[in-house]
C-alpha cells in the first residue's frame, strides 16, 4: 500500500466502470453516435412533424366528447365481454399447460435434454410479443376469440412456467427426501413435498397473470384475434374518433379496475 | 470567534426548539454541548450554518453576521464552517476521494465540479488528510464499502479539507461503538489542535464530553442552563441539565410519590 | 395447538369444516365461471379440435426458413432497434419532469402530485398498439408514429420507477454537500445524481428491453419496424419468409435482453 510512488501526489482520476477512460469515452461516443444515426435513419420529416401537431389537435378535438350510438354501445359491450372471457379461459388453459413445462424446466428435477426443451419453450413464448403470437394464431385457426385464447394461453405458459420452475428449483430438497425416505413413490413425492410448498405462490401468480391477460385481450383483436380490439381498429379506420375515444376510455377503466382487483386479491391470498 | 446571540427557533409544528440562547466559542477551545434528547442541541448546531433557518437572533463568525447573509454569501461563509454529521452523511455511491474533495466544492466552478477536475493542490491535500485520519489506500473505494468508524474518518477529512475556521460537530459518535467512538474523538480533537481551530461539539455521552472538552455548555428544553469548565460539571450541574434541578434522589422520591397517589 | 386432542385422536383434517366449505365454494365458483366463459365465447368447436393440427401445419409450411430473405429484413430490423432506442430516449426525457412531480418529496404541491400520478397511470393503461393507432392517425404511417407511441407508452413506467428512486434519496447526503458551501447545481451533481444514477440506468435499460419487443409489433398498424414486413408476408402466405422474420425477432429480443441484464448487473 505504501508503494504508490508511481502516482503523483497531486493527481487523481476517478475509477471508471470501464477498463479505462479511453474506453469510457469511446463507449459514450458510440452510444451517442448510434442514437444520432437512429434519428437520421428513420428520417423524421420536419414539415410532417409540424403538420402532425396540427393534426393532433384536430384529432383530439374530434375525439371529444366521447360518444356512441346504441348499436355501437352493444358492439362495444360484446367486445368487452369477449375480451374478459378470453382472458379467463386463456389464463386457465395456460396454467394447466405450464405445469408440465415448469417441471420440465426445473433443473433439479428434469433430466438434461428435457430441461433444454422446457427452457426453449419458455424462451420462445417470452420473446415474442402477444400480438405476434396472435397474428400467427389467427392464420392457423382463423379469425375470432379462439386465436386470442391460444395466443394469450401460449404467452401465459412462458410467464408461468418460468416463475414456477424457479419456484420448484428453490424448494427445500430436505422435505422431498423426507417423503422419499418413508418410501413414497415419485408421484407421492411431488404431491406431498413439492406441491404444498408452491401452492400459495401459484394462486398469487394466477391472479396476476389474469390481470395481464385482461390487458392483452383488449388489443389482440387489432390483428383479428377476438375481443374489443377489432371494434377499436374499425372505429379508427372509419374515422369515427368519438367512438374510438369512448372505447379507449372503457379499456383504460377496465384495465385499472382489473389492476386494483388483482392487487386486492393477491393481498388477501398472501 | 463564534458568537450566538439570543437565538430562537420555532418549528412549523409550533415546537420551540431554542428559546433565546446565547453563547460564544473562541480561540481554539473545544466546547461540548450536552443535554437530554430534545433539548435543542442539534438544532443549535444546524442554526449556526443555517441548515436550519433560525427564527430570530444573530450568529456571528468573526466579523461576519451569518444570519444576515444572502444565500450566495451564505454559501461562501459555509466554507469556513466544517460540519461533521451524526450519520456521517457521506455520499454512499461516490468514492472516498470524491467525498473528501466535495469539501472543496465551494471553491470550484460547477463545470470543474461536474468533470471532477480538482485542483492538484487539493488532491495532494486530500491524500495528506486521508493519511492523517489513517485511511491511506482506500481513496478509490466507494463510501458504502467502509465501516462506520472509517466513514466518520472520511467525514472528518471532508470537513478538515475545507480549511474551516471552526468545526461544528453533531453527535459524531452516536452511530459508533464505544471503542470506535473514543478513536474518533481522539482524532477529531487532535486534528483541531493541530489546525488550531475551535470545535463546537454536540454530544450526549457526558463522559466523552467532559473528557475531551475544555468547556461544557448544558442545554435543557431549548435554554442554556449551564456553562463552565469541564471539571465544574458536578452532580448538581447535571441535576440542573437533566432533571430540572432535582437530584436523582429527589426525582425518584417524587416519582414514587406520584405513583403512590395514582395507585390510591 | 393441542387443545382439541380430546375427541378422536385418530382423526386429523387439514382445515376446519367452515374453511373447507369456503374453499370448495371458491373452487366451484371458479369452475362455473370458467365453464360459462368457455360456452359464452361462441367458438366454433370444429376449429378447436383441429387447432393443434392447424398450428403444426403452419410450422411445417414455414420450415425451412427462407435464408435469402435475410438480406431484405436487415433494414426493417435496424429500424425496429432504432425505434426502440429513440422511443426509450424520448420517454426518459419526458419522464424526468413527471418523476419529480410524482415523487412525494420533490413535488411542489398536492395538485401537481396528483397530476404526476395521473400521467403515470394513464399512459401505462393504454397499450402501445393503441398509442400507435393514435399516432398513425396524427402523423401518418411510418417510424415517427412508432417512436412516439413507444415513448408515450413508456413515460408512465419510467416516471413511476424514477419517482420511487427519487423518493428514496437520503436527504442527509444532500445536506452534507450543501453544508460545505456548494451551490445548488453542485449539490445536485454531488448529492442527488449519484443517488439516482443507478436506478436511472437500470430503468432505462430495462424499459429499452421491453420496448424492443413492443417495436416489433407496432408495424401491424403501420407505425414502422419489422412488424410491417411480418404482416405483409403473413398476408401473402409467404411462410418461409415469416419464419425468417420470427427467428430474427427472437435473435434481437434475446440479445437486447442479454445487454439489458448485463448493464443492470453492472450498475447495481
Amino acid at each position: 500500500m505504501a508503494t504508490r510512488s508511481d502516482v503523483a501526489d497531486g493527481e487523481w482520476e476517478r475509477p471508471t466502470a470501464f477498463y479505462n477512460r479511453t474506453t469510457k469515452y469511446l463507449v459514450y461516443t458510440a452510444v451517442v453516435a448510434f442514437v444520432l444515426y437512429s434519428l437520421w435513419s428513420i428520417g423524421i420529416p420536419i414539415d410532417r412533424f409540424r403538420r402532425g401537431i396540427g393534426a393532433g389537435i384536430d384529432l383530439v378535438s374530434n375525439m371529444l366528447p366521447p360518444a356512441l350510438t346504441p348499436v355501437q354501445f352493444e358492439l362495444m359491450v360484446q367486445g368487452i365481454v369477449e375480451s374478459i372471457l378470453m382472458s379467463i379461459v386463456a389464463t386457465t388453459l395456460g396454467i394447466i399447460v405450464s405445469a408440465p413445462v415448469a417441471f420440465m424446466a426445473a433443473n433439479n428435477l428434469a433430466p438434461r435434454p428435457v430441461y433444454f426443451v422446457g427452457r426453449g419453450i419458455i424462451a420462445v413464448s417470452r420473446s415474442f410479443h402477444e400480438l405476434i403470437v396472435a397474428i400467427v394464431m389467427v392464420k392457423a385457426v382463423g379469425f375470432g376469440p379462439l386465436a386470442g385464447v391460444l395466443a394469450l394461453g401460449f404467452k401465459t405458459v412462458g410467464f408461468f412456467a418460468k416463475l414456477l420452475s424457479e419456484e420448484i428449483e428453490d424448494i427445500d430438497t430436505g422435505q422431498m427426501q423426507a417423503i422419499e425416505a418413508v418410501g413414497g413413490s415419485r408421484m407421492q413425492v411431488y404431491l406431498y413435498s413439492v406441491l404444498p410448498q408452491i401452492v400459495p405462490r401459484i394462486i398469487g401468480l394466477s391472479i396476476y397473470r389474469l390481470d395481464i391477460n385482461l390487458r392483452h385481450s383488449t388489443v389482440v383483436g387489432i390483428v383479428g384475434a377476438g375481443g374489443i380490439g377489432i371494434t377499436l381498429l374499425n372505429s379508427f379506420q372509419k374515422y369515427d374518433f368519438q367512438y374510438s375515444s369512448m372505447i379507449i376510455l372503457v379499456i383504460v377503466g377496465i384495465v385499472m379496475i382489473g389492476e386494483a382487483a388483482s392487487a386486492y386479491a393477491r393481498r388477501r391470498v398472501q | 470567534m463564534l458568537t450566538v446571540n439570543d437565538i430562537k427557533k420555532v418549528y412549523d409544528s409550533g415546537d420551540q426548539a431554542l428559546k433565546g440562547l446565547s453563547m460564544e466559542v473562541s480561540g481554539n477551545e473545544i466546547v461540548s454541548i450536552i443535554g437530554p434528547s430534545g433539548a435543542g442541541k442539534s438544532t443549535l448546531i444546524r442554526c449556526i450554518n443555517r441548515l436550519t433557518e433560525p427564527s430570530s437572533g444573530e450568529v456571528w463568525l468573526g466579523d461576519t453576521e451569518i444570519t444576515a447573509l444572502s444565500s450566495k454569501e451564505l454559501r461562501k461563509a459555509r466554507r469556513d464552517m466544517g460540519l461533521i454529521h451524526q450519520e456521517f452523511n457521506l455520499v454512499e455511491r461516490l468514492t472516498v476521494m470524491e467525498n473528501v474533495l466535495s469539501g472543496r466544492l465551494g471553491y470550484m466552478s460547477t463545470l470543474d465540479a461536474f468533470r471532477r477536475n480538482f485542483d492538484s493542490e487539493d488532491i495532494a491535500k486530500a491524500r495528506a488528510v486521508l493519511r492523517r485520519v489513517g485511511l491511506e489506500g482506500v481513496e478509490n473505494d466507494r463510501a458504502d464499502e467502509l465501516s462506520g468508524g472509517q466513514r466518520q474518518r472520511v467525514g472528518i477529512a471532508r470537513a478538515v479539507i475545507q480549511r474551516p475556521k471552526i468545526l461544528l460537530v453533531d453527535e459524531p459518535t452516536s452511530a459508533l461503538d464505544p471503542e470506535t467512538s473514543i478513536e474518533v474523538m481522539d482524532l477529531l480533537t487532535e486534528i483541531a489542535r493541530e489546525d488550531d481551530i475551535p470545535v463546537l461539539i454536540n454530544i450526549h455521552e457526558v463522559d466523552l464530553a467532559t473528557e475531551y472538552a475544555d468547556r461544557v455548555v448544558g442545554l435543557s428544553d431549548g435554554e442554556l442552563v449551564f456553562e463552565g469548565d469541564a471539571d465544574e460539571l458536578d452532580e448538581r450541574a447535571k441535576d440542573i441539565i437533566y432533571r430540572d434541578g432535582q437530584s436523582r434522589e429527589e426525582r425518584d422520591a417524587a416519582k414514587a410519590e406520584q405513583q403512590a397517589s395514582a395507585g390510591e | 395447538m393441542s387443545s382439541e386432542s380430546s375427541d378422536a385422536g385418530a382423526q386429523w383434517e387439514r382445515f376446519e369444516p367452515r374453511e373447507r366449505l369456503l374453499r370448495y365454494l371458491v373452487t366451484l365458483g371458479a369452475l362455473v365461471v370458467l365453464a360459462a366463459s368457455w360456452r359464452a365465447m361462441d367458438i366454433n368447436y370444429g376449429y378447436v379440435a383441429s387447432a393443434p393440427q392447424e398450428v403444426m401445419d403452419l410450422f411445417t409450411r414455414m420450415y425451412p426458413p427462407n435464408v435469402m430473405y435475410t438480406r431484405e429484413i436487415a433494414r426493417p430490423l435496424l429500424e425496429t432497434i432504432n425505434i426502440s432506442i429513440l422511443g426509450t430516449a424520448l420517454a426518459i426525457v419526458m419522464a424526468l419532469p413527471v418523476a419529480f412531480l410524482s415523487a412525494s418529496n420533490t413535488t411542489p404541491n398536492r395538485a401537481t402530485y396528483l397530476l404526476g400520478k395521473f400521467i403515470v397511470s394513464f399512459t401505462r393503461s393504454v397499450n402501445v398498439i393503441i398509442w400507435a393507432l393514435i399516432f398513425v392517425a396524427v402523423f401518418g404511417p411510418g417510424a415517427l408514429a412508432g417512436v412516439l407511441a413507444i415513448a408515450v407508452r413508456s413515460v408512465g413506467f419510467t416516471a413511476k420507477l424514477l419517482g420511487e428512486a427519487i423518493e428514496e434519496i437520503d436527504p442527509g447526503e444532500v445536506e452534507a454537500i450543501r453544508a460545505t458551501g456548494a451551490s445548488t447545481l453542485q449539490t445536485f451533481i454531488y448529492g442527488i445524481v449519484p443517488q439516482i444514477k443507478p436506478a436511472f440506468i437500470s430503468v432505462a435499460t430495462f424499459r429499452w428491453d421491453i420496448n424492443v419487443r413492443a417495436s416489433t409489433i407496432i408495424g401491424f398498424v403501420g407505425a414502422g419496424g419489422i412488424g410491417v414486413a411480418l404482416q405483409t408476408n403473413i398476408n401473402y402466405f409467404k411462410w418461409d419468409a415469416v419464419l425468417t422474420i420470427l427467428i430474427a425477432i427472437l435473435g434481437i429480443v434475446l440479445v437486447s435482453e442479454g445487454v439489458s441484464a448485463y448493464l443492470r448487473r453492472k450498475v447495481s
